[in-house]
């Protein structure tokens, strides 16, 4: 079924305060039939009170929402032909799995034989045929997810809606769950939207992204175009592992500087930029590079080499670049040619995308920030525990990737980078 | 509701719609009016207790009864306290009830401090004896206990009121609970400072605990305020009666008359003024201390 | 260094265990021991007539109070009990469903919990009292006025050419014992409703389970050990009723034939009949015994934990 949200605005009144703080501010999507789409954003971006929108279980303090034809906004959740897996999948705990998936489908009133025979068939997509008789505390996290999932799809939604699935598992069944909900989102063809903090989750699972930032839609497109073609800072800078390195610069006489360094030609007119290069857009190339870094370690593991350097003008103490071929022995510093197309450039002031051959609008984003009207203080808040977060992050990835940096083992590595993270993301959760 | 939305038409999504909202007011509305009414059902008893006891004995006696006083009349409050045996009821009470509710905390304190935090062969078996004997009806000792008390030559005094009750095996369960999750580490800590087992009583669990203690109290308090029948049974000299004794023997009436026995000739006005008499303390004491009483309460399950 | 300090527990607990042996170990064998032996009087300590056996039971149910008392208890404990808790499970559910004036309507439904059970008693008393002769009604009392009748509740004697009948006092001492019990029975429930994760409703709702299927599927089952709990003490407590009888009908409830149980102990123990006392006393915890077990193991059943 697809989905229009038009204008969705969700207020909470601060009591505190006495003012209103906009959880979701003026969210305008289409979603196509048959698609998975994923919320993204750092926490308190308004990701799950849209959800619970979508759901009925919050109503919209604007705006609409359309299952369809059908204008459900006001509807509650009971008439809506949703199914909902909550974070921590709120299984009844005193019901047996089987009965878990028989509740939704007594309620709707369905005969008993084809209550058994659904209950069975939706078993076996989420594969818990063996555990119908279990409660839910003698089930892993992973089982009472399938569960849950279970339940959602039982009464063949025309919406399923999944809150953070993937959060409350570890970081082995991450990998193995998130393949789970593609592969049933698939075989069910159900329109699916679901919740995540973590973008490397969302892209690799979702057919459309949509990326969120203190209640506003950033982007809305395929993970891999937004990725190449972000909007904004904030969008380059929240995808990407690892993740983009942002310096600050300007462009004057028809070129683009980093520091005294022309790193390449540009129509543009002059003004302050920052510049945004994806760690996979440097070639070290010391006869012919534009830009000079300063060499800190040289990481080779399997497959994946990096360098790490600094620069004055980096935002991050560190840059990190992965390349190809390397040999770090006797230098200093290192030069490197860019990728033009992994090079973007924003507005030193609204942070906007700037390009030779195309106008990014002007995102409803900036005015985003004023119309949420938080404190001033709380405002410097929002955006400084977001940069140390990513600092916190960075220099984790990079301590495991030092300690790990013998061992050939790419998989133990790669599992434990995202445990990693989402320790770190996680914190302060709660929206 | 077992079609799917995509069979539903808009019109239908309308009325839908209309009906949720009708719906969701007429609960709340349901709601209300229950809870209203209930409440007024709570409350009347207590209302009809305070307007009779302003109304003059004729008012009272009115076939269609008045829902206010048209003459509000304090006198019968005067009258009631001028009932034999009130002041003595009133100071009796209020005696027992301080000293047998200081005797009893100092006694579970001790108790409950023993439980948690000394250790001696026992221990465990001990408390689970005590525990045992919650489940015994009370009756089951009282047969003896008033034995034993005619055997002491207690019958007739006030001791009688006191000792057989100074042992609450669930207050020292209670207060148990709470000097556990004391943290041990403050008890080794007092101890390396060479604090004794009494001064960190004193020092760090008793203000610790102070809450449950309070409340301890006030329960105590009230059940002594509240108490009948072992003083029914064993004092039948009037000097020695409690105010619930009192209240319900006393006569409100010349020919002496008691309760619903009567035809017709109990003073109605003035035994209501004794029963608003009795029970204001108990409301002071509950506007005043109602966060520890609830917190006691949802932990016991015995009244007073 | 605990090992030597032994005794330091034992004086903490003297006190306690000194006033236990005599006024709570002592007397359970003693009274175990009273119910067993015939005419044993402990005032003289001495045995009339020595014998061991079961006379004393023989004596209690032979005797023609005794049967008031077992049955009057057995009907308020079946008819207050569930009623009672219904009645504060609807309410909890209604309070705890709301918002404006949630705080407030808990208070007041808290009220009766701190009352003196005499003097609100005798208000109830008063309330269904008729004032009059055996020929004429004077008063009819408020709660016959509101209701626009005319009965004889709890009057002994004739009034107005009618007299209470058994069910008409059964039915004011069961009102006066529930409006006791619900005070506490609400706050505890309220007290397990408002433990409840809220997104169990939040889940019932997406499940489409219309608000009598969430209660009953949802609600009673995560509030069932709380429920158990409010049950067993509620069983026990009206086993154990006397005090709300006297306070309705004075002391001379075998008159109103309105005894109960303990009622019954009291008034052999003023009888010095202390062997028939000790027989009632056993009979009741034998009963309150019973149920506590019954209660378990259904609990251990049924209630989801």
């Amino acid at each position: 079924m697809e989905i229009v949200l038009k204008g969705l605005t969700k207020e909470f009144d601060n009591k505190k305060t006495n003012s209103k703080v906009v959880a979701v501010n003026n969210v305008t999507i289409d979603i196509a039939s048959g698609t998975l789409v994923g919320l993204l954003g750092p926490s308190g971006c308004g990701k799950s009170t849209t959800l619970f929108m979508l759901s009925g279980l919050l109503s919209p303090t604007r705006g609409q929402i359309i299952f369809g034809d059908k204008d459900v906004t006001s509807l509650e959740p009971q008439k809506r032909g949703i199914g909902l897996v909550f974070q921590n999948y709120a299984l009844y705990p005193h019901m047996t799995v089987l009965q878990n998936i028989l509740f939704p489908l007594e309620n709707i009133g369905m005969p008993k034989e084809d209550r058994m025979k659904r209950a069975e068939e939706v078993a076996k997509i989420v594969q818990i045929e063996n555990l119908l008789d279990r409660k839910p505390s003698e089930l892993s996290g992973g089982q009472q997810q399938r569960v849950a999932i279970a339940r959602a799809l039982a009464k063949q939604p025309d919406v399923l809606l999944l809150d953070e699935p993937l959060s409350n598992l570890d970081a082995r069944l991450r990998l193995q769950t998130r393949e789970e909900i593609r592969r049933i989102q698939q075989t069910t063809g159900v329109t699916t939207v679901f919740v995540t903090h973590d973008q490397e989750e969302a892209m690799s699972i979702s057919d459309i992204l949509v990326v969120m930032k203190l209640g506003v839609v950033q982007q809305v497109g395929k993970p891999q175009e937004i990725y190449d073609d972000p909007h904004n800072l904030f969008v380059a800078q929240f995808l990407g592992t690892p993740p983009i390195n942002t310096f600050t610069g300007e462009i004057k006489n028809g070129g683009v500087y980093i520091g005294e360094e022309k790193i390449m030609n540009t129509k543009l007119p002059d003004q302050k930029v920052y510049i945004a290069i994806r760690p996979e857009g440097f070639i070290p190339d010391q006869k012919n590079g534009v830009l000079t870094l300063k060499l800190e370690n040289y990481e080779v593991m399997g497959r994946e080499r990096s360098i790490i350097s600094t620069h004055p003008n980096c935002l991050k103490p560190t840059i990190r670049s992965t390349v190809d071929e390397f040999d770090p022995t006797g230098l200093e510093n290192v030069k490197f040619k860019l990728k033009p197309a992994k090079v973007f450039l924003f507005n030193y002031d609204t942070q906007i995308r700037i390009a030779e051959d195309k106008e990014y609008d002007a995102p409803e984003f900036m005015d985003a920030v004023e119309q949420v009207q938080l404190e001033p203080n709380e405002k410097k808040n929002v955006f400084t525990k977001f940069a140390d977060k990513s600092k916190e992050l960075v220099n984790k990835v990079a301590s495991v990737f030092k300690k790990k940096e013998a061992k050939e083992d790419e998989q133990v590595v790669e599992e434990k980078v995202i445990a990693e993270t989402d320790q770190s993301s996680q914190e302060g959760e709660g929206e | 509701m077992a079609e799917k939305l995509s069979t539903v038409s808009n019109t239908d999504l309308e009325t839908l719609r209309r009906r949720q909202k009708i719906v969701s007011i007429t609960i709340k509305v349901v709601t209300y009016v229950f809870l209203v009414a209930f409440a007024l059902i709570v409350l009347f008893p207590f209302y009809w207790m305070i307007i009779s006891s302003l109304k003059t004995e004729e008012e009272y006696r009115r076939a269609i009864p008045t829902f206010f006083p048209q003459h509000i009349v304090w006198t019968n409050y005067a009258d009631a306290v001028n009932v034999t045996g009130f002041w003595r009821a009133l100071i009796n009470t209020l005696c027992v009830g301080v000293v047998s509710t200081i005797l009893s905390i100092v006694i579970t304190i001790l108790a409950a401090y023993a439980f948690a935090r000394l250790k001696f062969k026992g221990r465990e078996t001990l408390f689970s004896i005590l525990l045992a004997t919650m489940m015994i009806p009370g009756e089951l000792f009282t047969i003896t206990n008033y034995a034993t008390v005619s055997s002491f030559g207690w019958l007739d005094s006030y001791q009688v009121l006191v000792v057989p009750f100074l042992v609450s095996v669930f207050y020292i369960y209670l207060l148990r609970q709470n000097f556990k999750q004391i943290p041990d580490e403050l008890y080794y800590a007092a101890k390396v400072d060479g604090s004794s087992d009494l001064k960190y009583l004193l020092k760090v669990m008793i203000p610790l605990a102070l809450p449950s203690i309070i409340s301890i109290t006030i329960l105590k308090m009230m059940g002594a305020w509240n108490s009948y029948i072992w003083c029914q049974l064993v004092n039948h000299n009037k000097d020695y009666w409690l105010i619930s004794v009192w209240l319900r023997n006393a006569s409100f009436t010349a020919s002496g008359d008691t309760g619903v026995s009567s035809t017709g000739n109990v003073n109605y006005p003035i035994q209501m003024a004794a029963c608003t008499i009795v029970s204001i303390p108990l409301f002071l004491v509950f506007l005043f201390f109602r966060k520890y009483i609830i917190r006691g309460v949802s932990r016991s399950g015995i009244k007073g | 260094m605990e090992s030597k300090h032994q005794w330091r527990g034992w004086i903490f607990l003297a006190p306690t265990l000194i006033l236990m042996a005599v006024f709570t170990f002592y007397p359970f064998f003693k009274t175990l021991g009273m119910a067993f032996l015939n005419g044993y009087d402990p005032l003289l300590g001495v045995h009339q007539k020595f014998s061991v056996g079961f006379q004393n039971f023989i004596d209690a149910f032979n005797y023609p109070q005794f049967k008031q008392c077992l049955q009057n208890t057995i009907i308020v404990t079946i008819v207050t009990v569930p009623v009672s808790t219904i009645l504060a499970l609807l309410i909890a559910v209604a309070l705890n469903s709301i918002k404006p004036f949630q705080k407030f309507l808990q208070t007041i439904f808290f009220v009766p919990y701190i009352t003196n059970t005499i003097a609100i008693g005798m208000v109830f008393a008063i309330m269904f009292t008729m004032i009059g002769t055996p020929k004429t009604v004077t008063t009819p009392g408020v709660i016959n006025s509101i209701l626009g009748v005319n009965i004889n509740w709890i009057n002994i004697g004739k009034i107005g050419g009618s007299r209470s009948t058994y069910f008409t006092k059964m039915f004011v001492l069961c009102v006066y014992i529930i409006w006791n019990a619900l005070p506490f029975k609400i706050l505890i429930l309220l007290g397990a409703l408002q433990s409840v994760n809220k997104q169990y409703y939040d889940a019932a709702k997406v499940d489409c389970a219309s608000r009598f299927r969430t209660f009953m599927k949802i609600t009673v089952p995560m509030l069932s050990p709380m429920l158990a709990y409010v049950l067993i003490t509620g069983f026990i407590g009206s086993f154990k009723e006397y005090t709300a009888s006297v306070a309705i009908f004075g002391q001379q409830l075998n008159t109103f034939e309105m005894n109960t149980v303990v009622g019954y102990i009291y008034d052999q123990i003023g009888l010095a009949k202390y062997g028939r006392a000790a027989a009632g006393a056993l009979i009741l915890f034998m009963i309150i015994l019973a149920f506590t077990i019954f209660n378990n193991w259904v609990s251990s059943k049924k209630v989801h934990y």
